[in-house]
């Protein structure tokens, strides 16, 4: 339900404040897409050749959240990195808005840099500066004056909801908002492009809530790309528009977050889902059965979403008509949610003697019997 | 006890043993850092790699780390010659003072420098740091504790040197030491001399840790 407001909320904001963004910088949202071509990275280690990255090629579009997930050792913090370059690609290309950046020179590489903003998961603050000395330090090493140094580090601090905090040293902040000095120093240099390496892993989950609601927000005012990398299929769930999951240093699925949520077709996609799965009611597992006893008996029957069919409950108690007996449809557990406005999930439902399961085949996207159990044990 | 000619001579040879040791000090400052930040930034996977250079340097640095510095004194007597002018008094001691101390602090800073976290150095390059911004934003005043708390151990360890100053004639409290508790038996002289150094070692020893412990604590 969170999500659904949230994706609403979302709509009406970039629609409001878009021409206002467009008014202060015009370029901004256009710019800010990435394409891997043919990307690969390989080591050398003292096992041999490592192979981190083969045969990547993925579009980022400008103004989306990105999410790209996979275990550990997949390959992609190497990929993330490969963008502003604190890697270099062994094969194929990455373009930012275009631009082949294996050709850049140290000029060039930190104007890329200055158009790349980056979030680490253990914030990499200066501990020698204060909040505001490290958020000043891009600005101040492009050379901007005091003046505007000033006026802008106040503007990122005030975005990130750490107005007051400037004279405040990292060691004394929380784990929130060490995060949030790390997002607004790799925001006052107005990137067009903000990639975020497991930002949000070091972090309570209550406070990893906060630190999504706030890159989302700052997706929708400023109308920049975010590409973030995670572990956790929970943080692409919350904000991600489209995500690939990696997988051996290759591509193992990608798509609109919906569809792989709804249905992942890669075992490493399921493996990540597992977490977030409930599987079937201990209880139930003792007393299931595979073929139908008494006459009593109920069927259980799970009804999988994947994002084409919205569960209908009054369609479903209508098909399930005047079966005879108690709990002719019964909803056992539900494990629902709206992911980019599409219902994904599943249903299990205990059906009573005498209706039909196949009746329920047309109002899911995906119709299972699990078994049989005897509804007088209940 | 103390005879007010022996009460000069120790005010004097105090005076002397803090011009050999700061003036020395401040060149293995000087000289020290950059070089210790030649030796991390140039390794392979430094910011500025030179492998072969920083090999070079490396076994340099080790080789004048090897030497003795009673030996060091003698054997840079022609290179004093020509800096100083002259191969007596505090001024030549000077020399071998700040040549045995460099490499010494070099080597220390150098520890520090490289305990700063890699991902400080990822994130500087992230937003726009070029090398020489990294050096100097990042490396420096990470390394600033761990730098000031190795400087008072060579400040230290310089005060102790500097008694071998009295072989070329420099002076200094450590010669007084030998050449009156030593060689002409007067324990006096001597205990008040060891007086004086602990004194001296245990301000340098406090207000180094009094500013590495503001630094740690912000």
């Amino acid at each position: 339900m969170t999500g659904l407001a949230a994706n609403l909320g979302r709509r009406s904001a970039v629609t409001e404040l878009a021409p206002a963004a467009a008014a202060a910088t015009p370029a901004l949202r256009k710019a800010g897409t990435v394409r891997f071509e043919a990307l690969g990275k390989s080591y050398a280690s003292s096992a041999g050749q490592v192979q981190a990255l083969a045969g990547i090629d993925l579009d980022i579009r400008a103004g989306e959240i990105f999410g790209i997930i996979g275990r550990s050792g997949a390959g992609k913090s190497s990929l993330l990195r490969t963008i502003n370059r604190l890697e270099r690609p062994s094969t194929g290309r990455v373009l930012v808005d275009g631009e082949d950046i294996a050709a850049l020179d140290e000029a060039g590489l930190v104007a890329l840099r200055r158009r790349v903003g980056m979030v680490f998961q253990h914030f990499n603050l200066l501990s020698a500066k204060t909040v505001r000395g490290n958020v000043a330090l891009p600005l101040r090493v492009a050379g901007l004056p005091g003046g505007e140094i000033a006026r802008r580090v106040d503007q990122a601090l005030e975005l990130v909801g750490l107005t007051g905090k400037g004279d405040t040293y990292p060691s004394r902040l929380s784990g929130g908002q060490k995060q949030r000095v790390g997002i607004a120093r790799a925001l006052v240099s107005r990137p067009e492009i903000l990639l975020c390496d497991e930002a949000t892993s070091a972090l309570d989950p209550e406070t990893t809530v906060s630190i999504l609601r706030l890159l989302r927000n700052i997706n929708r005012r400023l109308g920049l790309t975010v590409v973030l990398i995670t572990h956790e299929m929970s943080v692409i769930r919350e904000i991600c528009d489209r995500v690939v999951v990696l997988e051996a240093g290759r591509i193992a699925e990608q798509g609109p977050v919906w569809q792989v949520f709804g249905a992942p077709n890669h075992a490493a996609t399921q493996a990540l889902l597992q977490p977030l799965q409930h599987g079937l009611p201990e209880d139930l597992v003792q007393r299931l059965r595979d073929k139908r006893h008494g006459a009593g008996d109920e069927t259980l029957v799970e009804l999988s979403f994947l994002g084409r069919n919205a569960p209908d409950l009054g369609q479903l108690a209508a098909v399930t008509g005047q079966g005879a007996g108690r709990g002719r449809l019964r909803l056992v557990s539900s494990q629902l949610e709206r992911i980019q406005g599409h219902s994904i999930g599943k249903l299990l439902v205990a059906l009573g003697p005498g209706v039909a399961p196949e009746a329920l085949a047309p109002l899911a996207d995906q119709t299972r019997i699990l078994g049989y159990v005897d509804a007088s044990d209940d | 006890m103390l005879t007010p000619q022996m009460i000069d001579r120790l005010q004097q040879a105090f005076w002397d043993t803090v011009l050999m040791v700061s003036v020395s000090a401040g060149i293995a400052v000087l000289v020290g850092i950059p070089l210790a930040v030649f030796l991390v930034t140039s390794g392979p996977g430094g910011i500025f790699p030179a492998p072969r250079l920083n090999r070079i340097v490396g076994t340099v640095v080790n080789g004048f780390r090897a030497v003795p510095f009673i030996v060091l004194l003698v054997a840079l007597i022609p290179f004093t010659r020509l800096v100083a002018g002259t191969t007596i008094g505090v001024w030549a001691a000077i020399v071998p003072l700040a040549v045995s101390a460099t490499p010494f602090f070099a080597r220390i800073a150098e520890v520090s420098l490289r305990e700063v976290d890699s991902g400080l150095i990822e994130a500087a390059q992230s937003i726009g740091c070029r090398r020489l911004d990294i050096v100097r934003h990042v490396l420096l005043p990470e390394a600033l504790p761990g730098i000031i708390g190795g400087f008072t151990i060579t400040v230290v360890t310089m005060i102790g040197a500097s008694a071998m100053a009295g072989a070329v004639g420099a002076g200094g409290l450590g010669d007084v030491a030998i050449r009156y508790g030593y060689q002409r038996f007067d324990t006096t002289v001597m205990l008040v001399v060891i007086a004086i150094l602990i004194l001296l070692v245990s301000a340098v020893q406090f207000t180094g840790d009094y500013a590495v412990r503001r630094l740690r604590a912000r």
